[in-house]
Protein backbone atom coordinates (compact mmCIF):
# COMPACT_ATOMS: atom_id res chain seq x y z
CA UNK A 1 0.00 0.00 0.00
CA UNK A 2 1.43 3.34 -0.99
CA UNK A 3 0.23 6.80 -0.08
CA UNK A 4 -2.62 8.08 -2.21
CA UNK A 5 -1.81 10.86 -4.62
CA UNK A 6 -4.71 13.16 -5.15
CA UNK A 7 -5.56 16.80 -5.64
CA UNK A 8 -6.42 18.81 -2.53
CA UNK A 9 -10.13 19.21 -1.88
CA UNK A 10 -9.97 22.96 -2.37
CA UNK A 11 -8.49 22.53 -5.86
CA UNK A 12 -11.47 20.83 -7.48
CA UNK A 13 -10.43 20.32 -11.11
CA UNK A 14 -12.25 22.46 -13.64
CA UNK A 15 -11.40 21.03 -17.03
CA UNK A 16 -12.91 23.33 -19.58
CA UNK A 17 -11.62 22.30 -22.92
CA UNK A 18 -9.91 23.20 -26.13
CA UNK A 19 -11.05 24.42 -29.52
CA UNK A 20 -8.48 23.48 -32.16
CA UNK A 21 -8.43 25.09 -35.58
CA UNK A 22 -6.92 22.50 -37.89
CA UNK A 23 -5.91 24.69 -40.83
CA UNK A 24 -3.05 22.59 -42.16
CA UNK A 25 -3.30 19.38 -44.17
CA UNK A 26 0.34 18.46 -43.51
CA UNK A 27 0.98 15.03 -42.03
CA UNK A 28 2.90 16.24 -38.98
CA UNK A 29 0.43 18.94 -38.08
CA UNK A 30 -2.54 16.63 -38.58
CA UNK A 31 -0.78 14.17 -36.28
CA UNK A 32 -0.24 16.82 -33.60
CA UNK A 33 -3.90 17.84 -33.79
CA UNK A 34 -5.05 14.22 -33.42
CA UNK A 35 -2.73 13.64 -30.43
CA UNK A 36 -4.02 16.77 -28.69
CA UNK A 37 -7.66 16.03 -29.48
CA UNK A 38 -7.58 12.42 -28.24
CA UNK A 39 -5.59 13.35 -25.13
CA UNK A 40 -7.86 16.26 -24.32
CA UNK A 41 -10.89 13.97 -24.51
CA UNK A 42 -9.03 11.50 -22.27
CA UNK A 43 -8.61 14.26 -19.70
CA UNK A 44 -12.37 14.72 -19.71
CA UNK A 45 -12.13 18.10 -21.43
CA UNK A 46 -14.62 19.36 -23.98
CA UNK A 47 -12.82 19.05 -27.30
CA UNK A 48 -13.72 20.57 -30.64
CA UNK A 49 -11.69 20.61 -33.82
CA UNK A 50 -12.72 23.17 -36.41
CA UNK A 51 -11.37 21.94 -39.76
CA UNK A 52 -10.71 24.55 -42.39
CA UNK A 53 -8.74 25.22 -45.61
CA UNK A 54 -6.23 22.37 -46.18
CA UNK A 55 -7.29 20.78 -42.92
CA UNK A 56 -10.66 19.99 -44.45
CA UNK A 57 -8.96 17.80 -47.10
CA UNK A 58 -8.17 15.35 -44.29
CA UNK A 59 -11.90 14.83 -43.75
CA UNK A 60 -12.90 14.37 -47.40
CA UNK A 61 -13.72 10.74 -48.19
CA UNK A 62 -10.53 9.21 -49.62
CA UNK A 63 -12.43 7.57 -52.49
CA UNK A 64 -13.64 11.00 -53.67
CA UNK A 65 -10.90 11.86 -56.12
CA UNK A 66 -12.70 14.64 -57.99
CA UNK A 67 -14.87 17.00 -56.01
CA UNK A 68 -16.37 20.38 -56.81
CA UNK A 69 -18.45 21.73 -59.65
CA UNK A 70 -16.10 23.97 -61.64
CA UNK A 71 -12.75 23.13 -63.25
CA UNK A 72 -10.66 24.94 -60.64
CA UNK A 73 -12.29 23.07 -57.75
CA UNK A 74 -11.92 19.80 -59.66
CA UNK A 75 -8.30 20.48 -60.48
CA UNK A 76 -7.41 21.39 -56.87
CA UNK A 77 -9.14 18.18 -55.71
CA UNK A 78 -7.19 16.17 -58.27
CA UNK A 79 -3.86 17.66 -57.18
CA UNK A 80 -4.35 16.97 -53.46
CA UNK A 81 -5.34 13.45 -52.51
CA UNK A 82 -7.90 13.67 -49.67
CA UNK A 83 -8.19 11.55 -46.54
CA UNK A 84 -6.18 11.18 -43.35
CA UNK A 85 -4.06 8.33 -44.76
CA UNK A 86 -2.76 10.47 -47.63
CA UNK A 87 -1.32 13.46 -45.80
CA UNK A 88 1.97 14.76 -47.14
CA UNK A 89 4.86 15.97 -45.07
CA UNK A 90 5.59 19.70 -45.07
CA UNK A 91 9.24 18.93 -45.68
CA UNK A 92 11.28 15.84 -46.57
CA UNK A 93 8.28 14.39 -48.35
CA UNK A 94 10.46 12.95 -51.17
CA UNK A 95 7.63 11.46 -53.23
CA UNK A 96 6.24 9.66 -50.22
CA UNK A 97 9.52 8.32 -48.80
CA UNK A 98 9.23 10.70 -45.82
CA UNK A 99 5.74 9.60 -44.73
CA UNK A 100 6.64 5.96 -45.33
CA UNK A 101 9.63 6.24 -42.99
CA UNK A 102 7.57 8.17 -40.44
CA UNK A 103 4.99 5.38 -40.53
CA UNK A 104 7.68 2.73 -40.03
CA UNK A 105 9.22 4.65 -37.12
CA UNK A 106 5.82 5.25 -35.54
CA UNK A 107 5.09 1.53 -35.62
CA UNK A 108 8.52 0.68 -34.20
CA UNK A 109 8.09 3.09 -31.30
CA UNK A 110 4.46 2.35 -30.53
CA UNK A 111 3.12 5.68 -31.79
CA UNK A 112 -0.44 5.50 -33.09
CA UNK A 113 -1.09 6.79 -36.61
CA UNK A 114 -3.19 9.91 -37.27
CA UNK A 115 -5.95 7.65 -38.64
CA UNK A 116 -5.99 5.53 -35.47
CA UNK A 117 -6.03 8.64 -33.29
CA UNK A 118 -8.87 10.16 -35.31
CA UNK A 119 -10.93 7.02 -34.82
CA UNK A 120 -10.26 7.04 -31.08
CA UNK A 121 -10.97 10.78 -30.83
CA UNK A 122 -14.33 10.40 -32.56
CA UNK A 123 -15.16 7.44 -30.33
CA UNK A 124 -14.38 9.54 -27.26
CA UNK A 125 -16.69 12.34 -28.30
CA UNK A 126 -14.34 14.84 -29.92
CA UNK A 127 -16.41 16.99 -32.24
CA UNK A 128 -14.89 17.64 -35.66
CA UNK A 129 -16.60 20.61 -37.26
CA UNK A 130 -16.17 21.44 -40.96
CA UNK A 131 -15.79 25.05 -42.03
CA UNK A 132 -18.76 25.98 -44.19
CA UNK A 133 -16.85 28.64 -46.11
CA UNK A 134 -14.10 26.18 -47.10
CA UNK A 135 -16.75 23.68 -48.21
CA UNK A 136 -18.31 26.36 -50.41
CA UNK A 137 -15.01 27.49 -51.88
CA UNK A 138 -13.91 23.95 -52.72
CA UNK A 139 -17.38 22.92 -53.88
CA UNK A 140 -17.73 20.24 -51.18
CA UNK A 141 -21.00 18.91 -49.82
CA UNK A 142 -21.55 16.90 -46.62
CA UNK A 143 -21.68 13.78 -48.83
CA UNK A 144 -18.04 14.36 -49.77
CA UNK A 145 -16.98 14.30 -46.10
CA UNK A 146 -16.41 11.34 -43.79
CA UNK A 147 -19.11 10.27 -41.34
CA UNK A 148 -19.49 11.58 -37.81
CA UNK A 149 -18.63 15.23 -38.37
CA UNK A 150 -20.53 18.10 -36.78
CA UNK A 151 -22.80 20.55 -38.54
CA UNK A 152 -20.70 22.82 -40.82
CA UNK A 153 -20.35 26.30 -39.31
CA UNK A 154 -18.52 29.59 -39.80
CA UNK A 155 -15.84 31.50 -37.88
CA UNK A 156 -18.37 33.09 -35.52
CA UNK A 157 -19.33 29.69 -34.14
CA UNK A 158 -15.67 28.86 -33.47
CA UNK A 159 -15.14 32.19 -31.73
CA UNK A 160 -18.28 31.69 -29.66
CA UNK A 161 -16.71 28.46 -28.36
CA UNK A 162 -13.57 30.40 -27.45
CA UNK A 163 -15.63 33.14 -25.80
CA UNK A 164 -17.42 30.51 -23.72
CA UNK A 165 -14.12 29.25 -22.29
CA UNK A 166 -12.53 26.77 -24.68
CA UNK A 167 -8.82 27.47 -25.17
CA UNK A 168 -8.00 28.27 -28.79
CA UNK A 169 -5.26 26.31 -30.56
CA UNK A 170 -4.32 27.00 -34.18
CA UNK A 171 -2.57 24.21 -36.08
CA UNK B 1 -7.84 -6.74 -7.32
CA UNK B 2 -8.61 -4.08 -9.91
CA UNK B 3 -11.91 -4.09 -11.78
CA UNK B 4 -10.14 -3.76 -15.14
CA UNK B 5 -6.62 -3.92 -16.55
CA UNK B 6 -5.09 -1.83 -19.31
CA UNK B 7 -1.97 -3.30 -20.88
CA UNK B 8 -0.38 -0.30 -22.58
CA UNK B 9 3.11 -1.79 -22.71
CA UNK B 10 4.90 -0.82 -25.91
CA UNK B 11 2.49 2.04 -26.61
CA UNK B 12 3.73 5.59 -26.83
CA UNK B 13 2.16 8.92 -25.95
CA UNK B 14 -0.80 9.50 -25.89
CA UNK B 15 -2.18 5.94 -26.10
CA UNK B 16 -1.59 4.80 -22.48
CA UNK B 17 -3.67 7.76 -21.29
CA UNK B 18 -6.28 7.34 -24.03
CA UNK B 19 -6.74 3.62 -23.31
CA UNK B 20 -6.91 4.32 -19.59
CA UNK B 21 -9.58 6.99 -20.13
CA UNK B 22 -11.62 4.50 -22.13
CA UNK B 23 -11.29 1.87 -19.38
CA UNK B 24 -12.25 4.41 -16.70
CA UNK B 25 -15.32 5.32 -18.72
CA UNK B 26 -16.46 1.70 -18.66
CA UNK B 27 -16.30 1.22 -14.87
CA UNK B 28 -18.37 2.62 -12.01
CA UNK B 29 -17.36 5.32 -9.56
CA UNK B 30 -15.11 3.92 -6.83
CA UNK B 31 -13.92 1.00 -8.98
CA UNK B 32 -10.29 0.66 -10.01
CA UNK B 33 -8.21 0.14 -13.14
CA UNK B 34 -4.72 -1.32 -13.19
CA UNK B 35 -2.48 0.11 -15.92
CA UNK B 36 0.82 -1.29 -17.16
CA UNK B 37 2.89 1.00 -19.37
CA UNK B 38 6.44 1.27 -20.67
CA UNK B 39 6.24 4.87 -21.89
CA UNK B 40 8.82 6.68 -19.71
CA UNK B 41 6.57 9.75 -19.73
CA UNK B 42 3.90 7.76 -17.88
CA UNK B 43 4.74 8.89 -14.34
CA UNK B 44 4.30 12.56 -15.16
CA UNK B 45 1.44 12.08 -17.61
CA UNK B 46 -0.66 9.98 -15.24
CA UNK B 47 -0.10 12.52 -12.45
CA UNK B 48 -1.36 15.25 -14.81
CA UNK B 49 -4.30 13.10 -15.90
CA UNK B 50 -5.22 12.41 -12.25
CA UNK B 51 -5.00 16.09 -11.36
CA UNK B 52 -7.24 17.13 -14.26
CA UNK B 53 -9.83 14.36 -14.10
CA UNK B 54 -9.97 13.95 -10.32
CA UNK B 55 -9.49 10.18 -10.61
CA UNK B 56 -7.08 8.99 -7.91
CA UNK B 57 -3.72 7.23 -8.24
CA UNK B 58 -4.05 4.63 -5.48
CA UNK B 59 -0.81 2.77 -6.19
CA UNK B 60 2.19 3.50 -8.32
CA UNK B 61 5.36 1.51 -8.90
CA UNK B 62 8.00 0.82 -11.52
CA UNK B 63 9.68 -2.52 -12.11
CA UNK B 64 12.20 -3.14 -14.87
CA UNK B 65 10.93 -0.30 -17.05
CA UNK B 66 7.26 -1.24 -16.59
CA UNK B 67 5.19 1.38 -14.83
CA UNK B 68 2.20 0.12 -12.87
CA UNK B 69 -0.64 2.30 -11.71
CA UNK B 70 -3.83 1.50 -9.87
CA UNK B 71 -6.38 4.22 -10.50
CA UNK B 72 -9.68 4.73 -8.75
CA UNK B 73 -12.54 6.37 -10.59
CA UNK B 74 -13.89 9.53 -8.99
Amino acid sequence: MTAETTVPADAEPHPQGIAIILFSGDLEKTWAAMILASTSASLGMTTKVFVTFWGLQTFVRPEKRITGTNWMQKMLAFMARPGIKYRKMSQMHFLGMGPWMMGKLAKKYGVSSPAELLEVAQMMGVEFVPCLMTMDMFGLTSNDLIDGLGEPVGAASYLADVASGLAPIFI
Amino acid sequence: MANATVDAKGLNCPMPIVKTAQAIKAIASGETVEVLATDPGSAKDFAAWSKTTGNVIVEQSVDGGVYRFVLRKK
